[in-house]
């Protein structure tokens, strides 16, 4: 197991050069130029352009470009944006809210997903199974805007139970709402998953046997139903959160958070090469390491799985 | 999607050479505990697909979800069979005009009649929701398969370029890759959002083959001599499938909705295409005076949803040899 | 996902976003009465965005950033709300023959560190924002003044474009005659700068001093910035306000759900989601006005189909087949006006009568009339028009309600045609490249028509994106650039407007009004011309 863990670690590196090679390589075939957009409508000089792109060495070939960049992370200095400042400074500020907001989404997606789905399951066919269909169609089917602005429209401005923004001071209250409407869509999955493994271990030989062996509902559930229908759920919960803190594009604008989706989003539209390459990096540990979870939790619930 | 999974030689012959007595096993009985699927090794995979579509006629819910399914694909393909109204010549002394005769749903902020772009709009949203969700489904079923099913070597590869394909943000790779396509349709928006989409599924699939693969009914069908691939698809994948059909009957409503970001940020289908989930979007600035006008395009993906999503569930059953005994 | 961010754009490029007015706040012009100035004890939260620059005038090109560099610093002259221009820091500005500009600076100026505001504190600034070497992004405002380079690094002292006579006396030189070079002044690019400036602007650009109103507490960044009022401050903009709190938003649907909330005071543009009822619920405490900023179909000169004769008849037939009241009142719920001039009505000498602008009205008989004869002509056929924009906010709305009326009308194709990405869309406007018409916008400056003439239509100019160029309409701008009076130059200009309506080289179609609304916490709330909030005259009410 240690030696597995220790191998996975050192995994890292080629998926750290892979993606950051290929995330560059995107970003240098981005169409556009960002550098003319710096001086809005009217554009700059063309000299000072000129002096721009050597600043940035957006004049450079790809390969140097690329290279640069691995230098910036191994001094931990990737120089600043086009707005002057710090590429690590950007990051810093939006990681950890968005980091906050997306375990809390993810929580509540996992908590009430999982919740729902077992209910659902064990009781197929019935009233709250169908509620339960209507509930994920509901929020597969309104977009997240819709959910957000909804939710803070009531909640927000005219009960004042919860924060409205969350952008000057996000804690755990101010995030609840936008947490919420971030997990909205995931729940459907979570919920649907759950319900259906559930049915599945409910048929299996050795819950059969469990119950034949005269354990109560209860401990058939907890014991043998829940834990071996867990195993799609916690894969998609694992693989989910990059995309909770990276694709929260929407959520954070309703609710004024200034996360990683925007940033991200922003430095995309705006060319941002450095800072798009960065953060992206940065979730891609976060795979990483959430995806490491997942794989060694799938041992804890099925033994049967082992690592050498 | 069974039909989809690759049909090996094997299987291929095996299915075309029906043994005497299937049908008992694949109609076993009931109770007998264990007893099920150290029997199943020896069943024609002829006799579980057959098998399979017996179980999901008789389901009530297979005709529901079916004829909402070929409702909806006969919108798509037909549109002018339930609208004569263009969805494209609007008036904006009729914006957000209300329901009247000849215009059932009402008009939208433009003036335009939103029953017909209902039914136009399903072709562009349905074309990318299914195609995403098959491409999806089929690379993330094989690549997550393989890598559960091999362990070792495989499985680290397959891995690692899934976390690097994780990462890519789908705005960036899309502006990219849309301004080097020459035509946007609607088969390379599938295309894009399925680069970017398959991920997850394949990690799903490859997790519960990881777990499938120790079941006893595998270890019995090795003792029995069976080759790996067999015992991969014969065995291992439709016990496996539940998950994966649930993730990607889910996931459709959600490619049919990604569609409408990508085309909002000018790197979807072209402005030209009416789509539910373009009109969803715009629908947005009518969000805070006039909501019900998000209805009918949001209803419409509901619905379709709704179809797959049932389908799916009569699938997983039909396949599922635990459930179907019972 | 639709709402993001704005802030790439520059003031300019907000078609959707820009904002304000004061209809409802009841005639007081302008806050120089001190009488109230402890009545409004509070600080005042405003709706703006992240800065997308350093704090430097000089390189303040986009909206929030000039909120914030507007109220830090004092120019020489100040616009009030309706746009007139009254002296700050300048005791007087003359000139005899538009060329030759003597600035007196007033006594009793100091920056909020002490020191004080000399000739010098301009000339060195204005000599800073110049330089190409410093990469400022307002350097093409010093263009005018004589010894400026887009090719090399001058300095504008040096070549004698700036002399300092004394502590209070600036003396300017124009390359050309300028009527309303002073009217300039008053724009962020002319403010002054003091000498802690100079030691390390990359830290000033942070912490900005300035000798205006405010002065800056703090500036976190995507959060929030705070204005404490300048105790050194001795004009007229004295802050009745115990200081203001500008707060960072990316989407205006946020900021006016706080407003509504009780969360905000203030906000700068309302969304365009509550255009349609924004007036009724905040109950009068709103502002929709017309504003400096004009949208315009631009006609560029590399298509084919709209050049020549017939070229002429297609663009008057594409004019006349968009019926701009409809558009604005169904799409925009009236938060913009009809068109009718290349200008705006906030603009001094601004009037509905210019000779041709009857181009401007629906009429659909015209229109199909007219591209009849250009087919008559040179036909196209089966034609399909692009208009074309970044897709980066939401004007496809509007693109497809325009294209609703032309289709319409003319029974031609018409799409929006949009571009992912702003650089990508500029990309494409510089090489020529947009298939179509497409979108320009444009916010003034400073309140005068030259602001909006000459760098959009002048041969050659900056901002003259669909590249065309008419000798008689250069000849009546250099004309009005030198005339004797104001009044004088306002003649020529609308005479040039006229020569403009005859060519179409774009299509006006809208001013943006302002729109904004605050909530009751507040008073004295008025928009100014340039539709942004006048922050210094707010008071609180409890």
């Amino acid at each position: 197991m240690r030696w597995y863990i220790g191998r996975r670690v050192l995994q890292v590196i080629p998926v750290f050069l892979g993606a950051t090679l290929l995330l560059y390589a995107l970003v240098f075939l981005r169409p556009g130029d960002p550098v003319l957009a710096l001086g809005g409508e009217r554009g700059l000089p063309e000299a000072v352009q000129e002096q721009i792109r050597a600043e940035f060495h957006l004049d450079e070939p790809f390969l140097v470009q690329y290279l640069l960049y691995l230098k910036g992370i191994v001094t931990l200095d990737l120089g600043v944006t086009f707005t002057g400042r710090e590429v690590t400074e950007v990051i810093a500020q939006a990681l950890p809210v968005t980091f906050q907001l997306a375990l809390m989404a993810l929580l509540i997606e996992a908590v009430l997903g999982v919740g729902f789905g077992l209910l659902a399951g064990m009781r197929k066919g019935g009233l709250f199974d169908s509620s339960v269909l209507v509930l994920s169609l509901l929020v597969i089917a309104v977009p997240t805007f819709v959910v957000g602005f909804v939710l803070q429209i009531v909640v927000g401005v005219q009960l004042g139970w919860l924060p409205i923004t969350a952008g000057r001071d996000p804690d755990v209250v101010s995030l609840l709402m936008p947490a919420t409407v971030l997990a909205a869509t995931s729940f459907a999955y979570v919920l649907r998953l759950t319900r259906t493994s559930v049915q599945e271990s409910l048929s299996a030989d050795f819950v059969r046997t469990a119950r034949a062996k005269g354990l109560s509902r209860a401990q058939v559930t907890g014991r043998h139903v829940l834990r071996n229908s867990l195993i799609p759920v916690v894969t998609f919960l694992g693989a989910d959160l990059g995309a909770l803190m990276g694709g929260a594009i929407v959520t954070e604008g309703i609710f004024n958070i200034h996360g990683v989706g925007g940033t991200l989003f922003d430095a995309i539209t705006r060319g941002e090469n450095v800072t798009v390459v960065s953060l992206t990096t940065v979730l891609v540990l976060v795979y990483i390491v959430a995806n490491l979870a997942v794989d060694l939790l799938y041992a804890a619930l099925d033994p049967r799985i082992r690592y050498a | 999607m069974p039909d989809a999974l690759p049909t090996t030689g094997a299987t291929r012959a095996l299915r075309t050479a029906p043994r005497p007595g299937q049908e008992h096993v694949a109609q076993p009985l009931t109770e007998d505990l264990g007893a099920v699927d150290a029997v199943r090794t020896q069943d024609a995979p002829a006799g579980f697909w057959r098998e399979a579509w017996r179980g999901m006629r008789r389901r009530p819910l297979f005709w529901v979800s079916g004829a909402l399914i070929v409702l909806v694909l006969l919108v798509a393909a037909f549109p002018g069979l339930f609208t004569s109204i263009d969805p494209r010549t609007c008036a904006l002394s009729d914006a957000l005009d209300p329901a009247r005769a000849g215009h059932v749903f009402g008009f939208d902020r433009q003036g335009c009649d939103i029953f017909s772009r209902t039914m136009h709009g399903a072709r562009a949203s349905l074309t990318v929701g299914v195609l995403t969700t098959l491409l999806v489904t089929v690379v993330g079923t094989v690549a997550g398969a393989l890598a559960g099913y091999l362990g070792g070597w495989a499985d680290t590869l397959l891995a690692r370029v899934t976390d690097i394909f994780f990462a890519i943000p789908l705005v960036l790779a899309a502006i990219v890759i849309m301004s080097l396509a020459s035509t946007r349709t609607a088969l390379t928006v599938a295309l894009v959002l399925a680069s970017f989409g398959w991920p997850p599924i394949a990690r799903i699939a490859r997790g519960t083959v990881m777990s499938v693969k120790n079941d006893e009914f595998v270890t019995a069908a090795r003792s029995l001599g069976m080759g790996r691939a067999g015992i991969l698809v014969r065995h291992v994948l439709p016990n496996s499938a539940a998950p994966i059909i649930v993730y990607a009957t889910v996931a459709l409503g959600t490619f049919i909705v990604a569609e409408a970001t990508l085309s909002f940020l000018g790197i979807g289908l072209p402005p030209s295409v009416v789509s539910w989930g373009g009109d969803i979007s715009q629908a947005q600035g009518a969000i805070r005076t006039d909501p019900e006008i998000l209805l009918y395009p949001a209803g419409a993906l509901a619905l379709t949803v709704l179809g797959f999503i049932m389908m799916g569930d009569v699938v997983r059953d039909a396949l599922d040899p635990k459930a179907r005994t019972r | 996902m639709r709402t993001r961010r704005l802030t790439v754009l520059t003031a300019l490029g907000l078609s959707g976003a820009l904002a304000l007015t004061a209809c409802a706040s009841g005639g007081d012009d302008g806050g120089s009465d001190t009488a109230t100035a402890d009545a409004g004890g509070g600080v005042v939260t405003v709706h703006n965005g992240e800065p997308q620059n350093p704090l430097i005038p000089t390189m303040t090109n986009e909206v929030y950033g000039g909120m914030v560099v507007q109220n830090l610093f004092a120019g020489l002259v100040y616009y009030d709300a309706e746009g007139a221009v009254h002296n700050e820091v300048a005791e007087s500005i003359e000139s005899d023959d538009n060329l030759t500009w003597t600035i007196t600076i007033a006594d009793g100026w100091t920056f909020s560190d002490g020191t004080d505001v000399t000739a010098e504190s301009f000339a060195k600034a204005w000599d800073y924002g110049a330089a190409l070497d410093n990469k400022q992004s307002l350097s093409y405002f010093f263009e005018p003044i004589a010894g400026f380079s887009y090719d090399e690094d001058v300095s504008l002292i040096e070549a004698g474009g700036l002399v300092v006579e004394d502590d209070s006396t600036l003396v300017v030189t124009l390359s050309q005659p300028e009527s309303d070079f002073p009217i300039r002044l008053g724009y962020a690019a002319f403010f002054p700068l003091p000498e802690a400036f100079f030691e390390d602007p990359e830290a000033f650009g942070e912490a900005p001093v300035g000798n205006g109103p405010y002065m800056l507490d703090s500036w976190e960044h995507d959060s929030s910035i705070t204005l404490l009022p300048n105790p050194e401050y001795t004009g007229e903009r004295t802050p009745q306000n115990a200081g203001l709190e500008l707060i960072a938003y990316t989407d205006e649907d946020s900021a006016y759900n706080d407003l509504l909330g009780g969360q905000l005071d203030i906000i700068k543009n309302v969304p365009s989601s509550a255009f349609a009822t924004f007036e009724d619920e905040l109950e009068g405490r709103s502002a929709n006005q017309p504003a400096a900023v004009i949208q315009v179909l631009t006609v560029p000169q590399w298509l084919p189909e709209f050049q020549g004769e017939a070229g002429q008849l297609r663009r008057q037939a594409v004019s006349h087949a968009i019926n701009r009241a409809e558009v604005t009142e169904t799409i925009f719920s009236g938060s913009r006006t009809p068109a009718t001039d290349f200008t705006s009505p906030v603009i001094d000498g601004w009037t509905e009568d210019i000779p041709g602008n009857d181009v401007l009205d629906y009429d659909a008989e015209l229109a199909v009339d007219l591209w009849a004869q250009a087919e008559a002509l040179a036909p196209v056929g089966d034609y399909t028009l692009q208009i074309a924009s970044n897709a980066d906010s939401d004007h496809q709305t509007w693109v497809d309600a325009v294209c609703n009326n032309i289709r319409t009308v003319l029974e031609i194709g018409c799409e929006f045609y949009p571009y992912p990405t702003f650089d990508e869309y500029l990309d494409a406007r510089d090489a020529g490249a947009v298939p179509g018409l497409f979108r320009g916008g444009w916010q003034a400056d400073y309140p005068a028509m030259s602001n909006f003439l000459g760098p959009l239509y002048g041969t050659g100019a900056g901002s003259n994106d669909g590249q065309w160029s008419n000798a008689a309409f250069d000849a009546k701008l250099a004309e009005a650039n030198g005339a004797d009076s104001p009044e004088d130059a306002v003649a020529l200009y609308l005479e040039a407007e006229a020569i403009l309506f005859e060519e179409l080289p774009g299509i006006p179609l809208w001013y943006n009004n302002a729109t904004g609304g605050w909530a009751d916490t507040v008073e004295d709330v008025e928009f100014g011309w340039d539709s942004d909030p006048i922050l210094y005259q707010v008071t609180t009410s409890e």
